[in-house]
This record gives C-alpha cells, sequence and structure tokens, in this order.
C-alpha cells in the first residue's frame, strides 16, 4: 500500500493554506523541522511566529491573535499541546471561543524510542471533556490535509491528532474531501462485527477484518475521525446492524474514542462493546512496530479479540442488544 | 489640577465607591486587589485609550488585558462609567444570568477583550494582541495590568521573553505592586527579589512610579510611547484596598473579611464622588 | 448507616484538619501549597508544622513538581491547590514527574465542580476527575462529606502511589460517621440503600442529592439503589456490575461534566460488561457561569428533580425493552 508522511502533508497543507487565507498565521515551539511548519515559514516568514520552548504562552498568545481576526495553527508534539497547555486551553481558547487550531504531531505511540515522556496516549482524553472543543484525528495524509482545511472553515476551537511518518494513504482526495467534522466514514460495510478506529489503526483495522473474513467474520470498518462532535448516528447505526463494536486507537482506553462510543451506547443503545488500546499504562522505549506489538495493536490482536469477543457475545446473548 | 488629571481622578473616586458596593452587594469577590488598581484602570479608561463603548469590536480600539482577573470589579466599573453597559448591570455581578462574570470574560460583557482568571496568561494574549497588530499594521495599542504574586506563575516569563524577542513596542504592562499575595507578602511567599531589574534583563524598558499618582501614570504612558523599540513594564507602587482604610495593606482583604465593615467604608467612598460632581454628572451613588 | 445530626462542614476542612493529625503522627508528611494555604485549609498544618510547610507561590506547575522531588527521597508530599490547577495547569507535570514514575505525592484539591459558584467558570474545576482518569496509575477520589474526606486522606497516605482527592468549597451535609473512617478502602464503593427498580451511582457533593432523589422516587413506587462511588478510579466494577444485573436500569450522578468523569466511566464498564440503559447526570459538555453553587446545580441540571426524572426516564426504557 502507497504511504505519505502525514506531518509532511500537514506541513504542505499549512502553505496551501496561507497562501489562500491571509488570516492563517503560525506560532511554533521551536520544532518546525519536526512538525513541518517550516515550510510555510519559508513562503510566509511574517505570519510565522516562533515562541521557544513555551507551550502555554503560546497557546494563549494564539487565543490574542484570534481575538484580533487572525486564523492561528499552533502545532507541536502532541504531549506538550494538550496536557502541557491543557488549562490555557481550557481558559483562552475554550472558554474564549478563541478560533484558535492546535495541533498535536506524532501522536499515539510513533515518538516511539523516545519513550513514554514524548508518547502521546492521553491528548485525545485531556482535549475531548473541555466544552467547545472540537477533536479530530485523521487516519492517513489526504484526509489530514482535508481537515485542515476543514478546520480552518470551522468557527471555533479545534484540537487535532496527527502522526509521524509512512502512514498508508486511504482515501482518494475526492473521497476525503466529502470528510466533516463531526462525521464518520465508513471504509468497509460488514455484518458480524464493528472495528471502529482512528489514526493509524483505521488501516490496521482494515487488515484485520480481511483476517476476520477469512475466518468467515463479516467485520464493518469505520474511520471515526471526528471524535468530537462524534458521528452518534453512524455508531448507532453499525450497533443495530452488528451488534458488538470494537473501539480501537493508540490511545488510553480511558478517555477517547472507547469511552466516547461507550457512553452513546450506554445512553441509547446498549449494545456489547469492546475497547482496545492502552489498558491505562504508559508505553515504553521501543521501535513503533514493537510497541504496537507489545500493546496488542497489530491487526491479529485485534482480529484475535474480535473473535473473542463475538464468541462470548454468542454465550451471553440475554446481556448483549437490548433493542 | 490640570483638567484632564482632574477627570480621571473623579472617575477613580466613582470607581472606588463601585468596586466596594459591588463587591458588598453580592458578597463575593476580590475587594484588595481590585482597589490597587483603579487608578491605572481610570487613566487608561478615562484618558489614555482609544476606545468607543458604542462599538465595543471596533477594529482599530487599543486592546485591555486584565491579566490579574481576579480585579474585574474594577475593570467592570470601568466599563460601566465608560458607557459600555447600563450602572445598573454593576448590581448584579457574579449572579447567574447577569452579564458580569466573576472573572473576566470575553463572550458575556461588551468591552471585555480577553477572558482571564487563572493567572499568568494574560500577558501572552496582550503578546498576540500586539503581534496581530504589527501585522495588520494597525497603530492600536495593547495594555496589560499584571497582579504582583501572578508573577510567580512560569508562564509570565515565557511571554516576557517574547515581547522582547519580538519588539513590541505597541505593548504597555502595568504591573499592581501591592506587595501583598493571598498568603502573605511577596518576600514571605515567594521573594521576587529586584523586579525592575529582571524586567531590565528580560529586554523590556522599564519604569517603576507611584500607581496612585495619576500624573505619574500618564506621564510613564506617554514615555512608554516614545520609546518604539521594546515592550514597556511600568512598575507602579500601590496599596492593596486604596481607598478603603480598613483594607489598606491588609493580606486577608484579598477576599471579604468582614461584611460590615465593607459597608461601613461607603459612605466615605461616596462623599469623595460628591467631590466632582461637576463631571460626574451621570454618576450615582446606588 | 447511621445520618449524623451535625451542622455542614465543607470538606476542605476535613482535609485541613487530617492533614494536620496524619503530621502529628508521621514526619514524613510535608505539605506544598500555591499560596491559597487559607483557602485551601492547609495553613493549618502551616501553622503546627511550619517547618514541614513549603509555599511555593502561585506556581501549580512547579508545586507539583517539588513534590515529585519531595517524594523521590522517601517524604509524603500533599499538594493543596484548587481543582482546576492542579488538574490542568499543571496537567502535564502530574503524568510526567508524578504518574509515570509513580510518586507517591498525594494531590487535594479544593474547589471541585460548581461549588466555587460566584468565582464564575475559569475556577470551577468540572473537568478535572476525568482528565486526571486518563492518566495512567493515578487513584481519584471525591468524598462525600467532611468524615469521608478525613478517611480519604488517611487511607491515600498509607497507600503507595500518587492520588487525587477533590474536595468542596461549600459546606457539605454529614452523611457518615466517625466509625466509617476505620472501615474507608480506596476503590471499595459504598451501597447506602439498596432497590430492585434503579441504579443511582453518584460521587461526591452528589450522593445527598442521590439520596433524595432515591427518597422520592420511593414516594411513588420506584425503590433506587444508592451506591457512593467515592472512588473514581479505580472504579468498583463489580458493584456496577452487580447493581446493573440487579435493577436494569443505571443513573450516574457527578458535579462535573458527563464526559470522561463518572458517567463515563460506569458507561465503559456496563458496555464491555453489562449493557443496560443508563442515564447520565452531569454537565452536559458546557462550562457554567458564576452564581451560588445551588442556583447553578439547578440551572445546568445536576438538581435533586434532575436525577428522579433520569431514573423514571431509565426505567421507563428498562421497561420498553423487556
Amino acid at each position: 500500500m502507497k504511504t505519505y508522511s502525514m506531518r509532511r502533508m500537514y506541513g504542505e497543507a499549512l502553505v496551501e493554506l496561507g497562501a489562500s487565507n491571509r488570516r492563517v498565521v503560525i506560532l511554533e515551539a521551536d520544532l518546525a523541522d519536526a512538525t513541518k511548519t517550516c515550510f510555510f515559514r519559508k513562503h510566509f516568514p511574517e505570519r510565522f511566529f516562533e515562541v521557544g520552548i513555551a507551550e502555554q504562552n503560546m497557546v494563549s498568545m494564539a487565543a490574542g491573535l484570534s481575538l484580533c481576526g487572525k486564523i492561528p495553527f499552533v502545532t507541536g508534539l502532541a504531549v506538550f499541546v494538550s496536557l502541557r497547555v491543557c488549562e490555557q486551553v481550557r481558559t483562552s481558547v475554550a472558554l474564549t471561543r478563541a478560533n484558535v487550531k492546535i495541533v498535536g504531531a506524532y501522536g499515539g505511540l510513533c515518538t516511539a524510542e523516545n519513550g513514554p515522556t514524548h508518547q502521546c496516549i492521553a491528548d485525545l482524553g485531556v482535549m475531548r471533556p473541555i466544552p467547545r472543543m472540537t477533536v479530530i484525528a485523521p487516519a492517513d495524509a489526504v484526509s489530514c490535509r482535508a481537515m485542515v482545511f476543514a478546520a480552518a472553515r470551522y468557527d471555533g476551537p479545534v484540537y487535532m491528532r496527527i502522526l509521524r511518518d509512512n502512514e498508508p494513504v486511504l482515501y482518494s482526495t475526492q473521497t476525503a474531501s466529502r470528510f466533516e467534522i463531526g462525521k464518520g466514514h465508513r471504509l468497509v460495510e460488514g455484518t458480524d462485527v464493528t472495528l471502529m478506529a482512528h489514526g493509524l489503526m483505521v488501516s490496521t483495522c482494515l487488515d484485520a477484518a480481511e483476517l476476520l473474513s477469512e475466518q468467515g467474520i463479516s467485520a464493518s470498518v469505520v474511520d471515526m475521525y471526528s471524535l468530537k462532535p462524534i458521528d452518534v448516528e453512524l455508531i448507532l447505526e453499525e450497533a443495530r446492524r452488528t451488534g458488538a463494536i470494537v473501539t480501537v486507537e493508540e490511545h488510553n482506553v480511558i478517555g477517547a474514542l472507547g469511552s466516547a462510543v461507550a457512553e452513546v451506547l450506554a445512553q441509547e443503545y446498549p449494545t456489547a462493546l469492546l475497547c482496545l488500546g492502552l489498558k491505562d499504562e504508559f508505553g515504553v522505549s521501543g521501535s513503533h512496530s514493537d510497541l504496537l506489538e507489545e500493546f496488542c495493536l497489530t491487526s491479529h490482536h485485534i482480529a484475535d479479540a474480535a473473535e473473542s469477543m463475538l464468541i462470548q457475545v454468542k454465550n451471553e446473548r440475554g446481556h448483549t442488544e437490548i433493542a | 489640577m490640570e483638567q484632564g488629571i482632574r477627570r480621571t481622578i473623579a472617575y477613580a473616586a466613582q470607581m472606588r465607591y463601585d468596586v466596594v458596593r459591588m463587591i458588598e452587594n453580592v458578597k463575593s469577590g476580590h475587594p484588595g486587589g481590585s482597589l490597587s488598581c483603579v487608578d491605572i484602570l481610570a487613566c487608561l479608561y478615562f484618558d489614555v485609550m482609544r476606545i468607543c463603548p458604542d462599538e465595543p469590536d471596533w477594529p482599530g480600539r487599543d486592546r485591555f488585558v486584565l491579566s490579574k482577573g481576579h480585579a474585574a470589579p474594577a475593570l467592570y466599573a470601568a466599563l460601566a462609567r465608560r458607557g459600555y453597559f447600563p450602572a445598573t448591570e454593576l448590581g448584579k455581578l457574579r449572579q447567574i444570568g447577569g452579564i458580569l462574570e466573576g472573572h473576566p470574560d470575553h463572550n458575556h460583557t461588551p468591552g471585555v477583550d480577553a477572558t482571564t482568571g487563572c493567572l499568568g496568561e494574560g500577558l501572552s494574549i496582550g503578546i498576540g494582541m500586539a503581534l496581530a497588530a504589527r501585522l495588520d499594521h494597525a497603530d492600536y495599542y495593547v495594555y496589560v495590568v499584571l497582579g504582583d504574586g501572578e508573577t510567580n506563575e512560569g508562564q509570565i516569563w515565557e511571554a516576557a521573553q517574547v515581547g522582547a524577542h519580538y519588539g513590541l513596542g505597541h505593548l504597555v504592562v502595568f504591573l499592581d505592586l501591592n506587595n501583598l499575595q493571598f498568603d502573605g507578602t511577596l518576600d514571605e511567599v515567594l521573594r521576587p527579589w529586584d523586579l525592575s531589574a529582571k524586567w531590565k534583563t528580560f529586554g523590556w524598558d522599564v519604569q517603576d512610579i507611584d500607581g496612585h499618582d495619576h500624573r505619574q501614570i500618564l506621564r510613564a504612558v506617554s514615555k512608554a510611547k516614545n520609546r518604539k523599540n521594546r515592550p514597556h513594564m511600568v512598575i507602579c507602587q500601590t496599596t492593596k484596598g486604596k481607598g478603603a482604610p480598613v483594607m489598606e495593606n491588609q493580606c486577608a482583604w484579598h477576599s471579604i473579611v468582614n461584611l460590615q465593615q465593607m459597608n461601613d467604608c461607603l459612605p466615605k467612598l461616596a462623599q469623595e464622588i460628591r467631590r466632582y460632581e461637576d463631571i460626574l454628572n451621570a454618576a450615582d451613588v446606588w | 448507616m447511621k445520618v449524623a445530626n451535625r451542622a455542614p462542614i465543607a470538606t476542605r476542612d476535613g482535609f485541613g484538619q487530617a492533614l494536620c493529625e496524619i503530621g502529628a503522627t508521621d514526619e514524613r508528611i510535608v505539605c506544598v501549597e500555591a499560596d491559597i494555604s487559607k483557602s485551601t485549609r492547609s495553613c493549618l498544618f502551616a501553622q503546627h508544622f511550619p517547618s514541614r510547610f513549603f509555599n511555593v507561590g502561585v506556581a501549580e506547575q512547579n508545586a507539583i513538581g517539588v513534590a515529585a522531588g519531595i517524594a523521590s527521597c522517601g517524604l509524603i508530599p500533599f499538594v493543596s491547590t484548587y481543582a482546576v490547577f492542579a488538574s490542568m495547569r499543571a496537567c502535564e507535570q502530574v503524568r510526567t514527574t508524578v504518574a509515570y514514575p509513580r510518586a507517591n505525592v498525594k494531590i487535594c484539591v479544593s474547589h471541585g465542580g460548581l461549588t466555587p459558584g460566584n468565582d464564575g467558570v475559569t475556577h470551577q474545576g468540572t473537568e478535572d476527575m476525568g482528565l486526571m482518569r486518563t492518566i495512567p496509575n493515578m487513584v481519584v477520589i471525591m468524598p462525600c462529606d467532611f468524615t469521608q474526606m478525613r478517611a480519604a486522606v488517611f487511607a491515600a497516605a498509607k497507600y503507595d502511589g500518587p492520588v487525587y482527592i477533590r474536595g468542596t468549597r461549600d459546606a457539605m451535609p454529614h452523611l457518615y460517621d466517625e466509625e466509617i473512617t476505620d472501615r474507608y478502602t480506596i476503590g471499595r464503593a459504598i451501597r447506602l440503600k439498596d432497590g430492585g427498580d434503579v441504579a443511582i451511582v453518584a460521587i461526591g457533593d452528589m450522593v445527598s442529592h442521590a439520596l433524595r432523589a432515591a427518597r422520592e422516587l420511593a414516594g411513588s413506587g420506584l425503590e433506587a439503589m444508592v451506591i457512593d462511588m467515592h472512588t473514581l478510579k479505580p472504579l468498583d466494577e463489580n458493584i456496577v456490575v452487580q447493581a446493573a444485573l440487579q435493577t436494569g436500569a443505571v443513573v450516574t450522578v457527578e458535579d462535573h461534566n458527563i464526559l470522561n468523569g463518572l458517567g463515563s466511566a460506569v458507561a465503559e464498564v456496563l458496555a464491555e460488561r453489562a449493557p443496560v440503559p443508563m442515564r447520565r447526570i452531569g454537565l452536559r459538555d458546557t462550562f457554567a457561569e458564576s452564581g451560588p453553587y445551588p442556583a447553578l446545580l439547578a440551572k445546568y441540571g445536576l438538581a435533586v428533580a434532575d436525577i428522579v426524572d433520569a431514573a423514571r426516564a431509565v426505567v421507563g426504557r428498562k421497561e420498553r425493552s423487556k
């Protein structure tokens, strides 16, 4: 499968955006070459503000710029533009309804060898409960580009998680252009189980679905790129059709997609749910692929877990579906 | 006394009354720190700032950020008397459904340029605004009032570095140095050493003044406007609770100590307003 | 369970007193404060044990780091500040310097939920428990009354690892007598009332509301189980599953955003182990505003009447699904 670096695409998308919208400005905390905002810096230096390793100041500064009509994109390592700036996001950005877009790069485990201090398995869970925040996590470079433009069009605060390099390309430009904040996208429709994911785990779930089909199990695969607002209708459609949902994310099982889907199902349509991700634990140093193996986030692990879940669902028939 | 300064002093008297009255009315708020910055705000809102109460969002306006957001009553008094909303709203401070939140909220109150309240964030917002002005080739100024205890926060120093690095000459920051924070004096809690020297070392243009002397406040702004390439720090020696003798220099009056004592301050504050009835023709002792 | 007949007291007072009590018996107990000791009530500890009290000023991130350093040398630091500042201003420091190394730091906050009332949104910690829950290795507790707060502080001091305890600014009715102090266990919820029609799972200041709602429901023939889920993490999953199997309908109640707090935690457990109809009572992913605490509870859907309505609705869904 073809791959393309999401952060590279992000950098390119910002240049495109900056060329068509003079209100767009970039704030960076000393990682321009890593986050690829260096591309924007080259083309529009007067609209690029380096603030040094000082993310909290960066976020509140962005609020100030947005209050004067600018559209600031604040970029950094996911852990530092989510947990480190949590209260500034709440007060300066969300409470203010500031039109600030915060982009956390290297989300999940892909900082890999750098270890758990730089891995971010809690960013989405920390941004999601802040009122007025929109939270998105695209699955590939093409949809990342689409989301950059969607975020810029949206009037209000956004947190977007992007990844690192070599993510499989899943979508055509045309398909991704139809993505909207608040919606998800079904890539495969199945009847036995739904695999729901964001980020890199979407392509992993596609592989898992193929493994399941070899076992005679028909799996849906859904890209839930918009975690908040979340596509409640899509979740309920899947729940009604398959009666068994597995969420998969490079994130703590607490706080993000798993929790969001659990909340919807509990409220609207109690359905069997299995949440895969980091089981409320920190990562460790290692290569990205080793870490995914270690934390059971490979296609094999997902397929096995889904299969076991279906057996359990069949055995506990009385508890799994209340129509 | 020059008429300009007499005007700002008159409004400061009105604002002092308003601050004590509105906090006493709702039995909630921060009187000491609100009173210590009244003179700074009176000079800004009734002399210095280029603003338009009928058009609170006028893009060319000067901006103001109350980084020490708990002094919101002082800001609300200034805004009400300047005409952003009816003074009757002051009686609904901190009340459900009102337009005056416990800490300044940009979305709730006309004239509030930035939402603050959690210490250490407002200077950064002001810097963002100053950068926006530069991008737009606009000539508005950005004024910020910081608390002294607030400078404990690391984010203040992150912001200070950026302000100097970008040479934000249209940024004027007042430090309300009343020397008391919640748990004690500055030296007792976290010794600040030489604040003037600190800001100078961070690349700011620094002035030290009496924060209750309107002539000095206005002169400091004037000097700042003549020095173009650095952000400006005006360190204002002030008295916590200024204008209400029972509160003056008392740490505990960061919050309300005694409602009756607050109430007892009001007649004298009202009397001070009456000295300026030629100016405060729309004023009322409410 | 006996309900004591005493005047309500804020749980932050329970913290202040308990800290002094454990400070008197254990010299390892230290307090790190961020300039609001009179408000958080750590001033009591400061008076009794000044050499073990460190005020770092208005600098919460530094406070967390300092506490982590103290803990690494074998002492037991209690950090005190407000909920919003410890959980959000210092979020990454909590994660990196406390949770990740499992530092023996106890973060005891006041002004949880809507109890800061008039101070307004900036000071209302309404997302804090959810944030702390998302960080691995954190224990998260919200005691419902003065006595339970004391019990929680004693238990936290004995527990080896990071703990976040949320207290209230406002006075809370007494629900427990002193005798519970010895029986209090982190992670073990307390079933305050039995009932077969619906289970109301509440935390902190909402526990007394849940009991009042149960009395009202009983008046109309519905018997509600009431569970005091004082420990949000680790959640007592077994009691939740049992309650779901027994009643078939669950309501959660928290002075907190309905995202990521108690409601989410219970939804996660039920979805994976016992899916039943459920309703979450809490702030519906919104900021509140300035106003008196009781009025805010009423305006933002946390009144007793809201709990009663939710219970009836969820029982109705249960009945329709049969």
